[in-house]
């Protein structure tokens, strides 16, 4: 229990300084790089809460493709931009608000009160958190599923119809006339003797 | 010995963070952007937090929800990032008001 109390803090920790630089550097790769490192410390603590199939999941999916894209927009976009930055100083209504919200959470969660449930023993060993979350996820929430997956194929749409440029001097391929193309359009059968370039 | 109180703090400061992020970039659209992947990101650990605590797995189902939903927000909101600064070679946010209401 002692080592899993010492892992809560050392990903806690290393999760919410992960977050302020995330917000804070000016530097946006480097920020970018930050929200990377915050988010595989959620991974790790999303482990620690025996959540292995949603902490995987954040790792290769989430950080290997979705913050990786996000990278690539911001070299792209910040090479460009070097003079975007914080014209206007939010620092003190930030901070209020975010010492606002902390108390508020913290009153809510340390009032005597509130008494959540204690520490779960740990899963037995055959467990399988992914087949747990399968069978819900196939039976009770299967509508919902399918929703979810309706939203990503719009999302993929929406996303390629945005960023889709037609450029009018671009040789692309039109399959239909390349399927009308009949043989005497193309060849041209000569007897074998030589005949002037036409 | 850790309790779901200390889950919660944990994903309600980050939560914070993310809040405080979107006020101090407000004219970045990337790092609003980013911000609110924190905001989602807490509320995700959250869900698994109280997921674990209950014994219910119905909030691991939920945050999956919440992460798809994220995934195809991020993708968008990065499409029009990039459509944007095609057409206007900039990303600040503030200087999007074309139509003054």
């Amino acid at each position: 229990m002692a080592f899993q109390t010492l892992l809560f803090y050392l990903f806690g920790t290393v999760l919410l300084a992960a977050a302020t630089a995330a917000v804070t550097l000016r530097n946006m790769v480097h920020a970018a790089l930050s929200l990377i490192l915050s988010f595989f410390t959620a991974a790790m603590l999303w482990m620690l809460l025996e959540a292995e199939f949603l902490s995987i999941l954040l790792v290769l999916v989430y950080i290997g493709a979705v913050l990786v894209l996000f990278l690539f927009v911001v070299m792209m976009v910040e090479r460009h931009t070097p003079t975007v930055h914080r014209r206007r100083n939010y620092r003190i209504v930030a901070s209020a608000v975010a010492a606002v919200m902390v108390a508020e959470l913290g009153m809510a969660l340390l009032a005597p009160d509130f008494s959540p449930a204690a520490q779960p023993p740990p899963a037995p060993l055959e467990y399988s958190n992914t087949k747990a979350l399968g069978s819900v996820l196939y039976t009770d929430y299967a509508l919902a599923f399918e929703a979810a997956a309706v939203a990503l194929l719009v999302a993929i749409v929406g996303a390629i119809a945005l960023t889709l440029r037609v450029r009018p001097d671009h040789h692309r391929q039109n399959p239909a006339r390349q399927s009308r193309v009949r043989k005497q359009d193309r060849l041209r059968l000569t007897d074998g003797r030589s005949e002037p370039p036409c | 010995m850790l309790s779901l109180t200390h889950f919660m703090l944990l994903s309600g400061a980050l939560f914070a963070i993310g809040v405080a992020g979107v006020f101090v970039n407000r004219r970045h659209a990337l790092v609003l952007l980013m911000s609110l992947e924190l905001i989602l990101l807490a509320v995700n650990t959250n869900l698994i937090a109280a997921s674990h605590y209950l014994q219910d797995i119905a909030g691991q189902a939920f945050a999956l929800f919440v992460l798809t939903i994220a995934a195809a927000e991020i993708a968008i909101g990065l499409a029009i990032v990039v459509v944007v600064f095609r057409s206007r070679e900039t990303i600040d946010a503030e200087d999007l008001s074309e139509v003054r209401g």
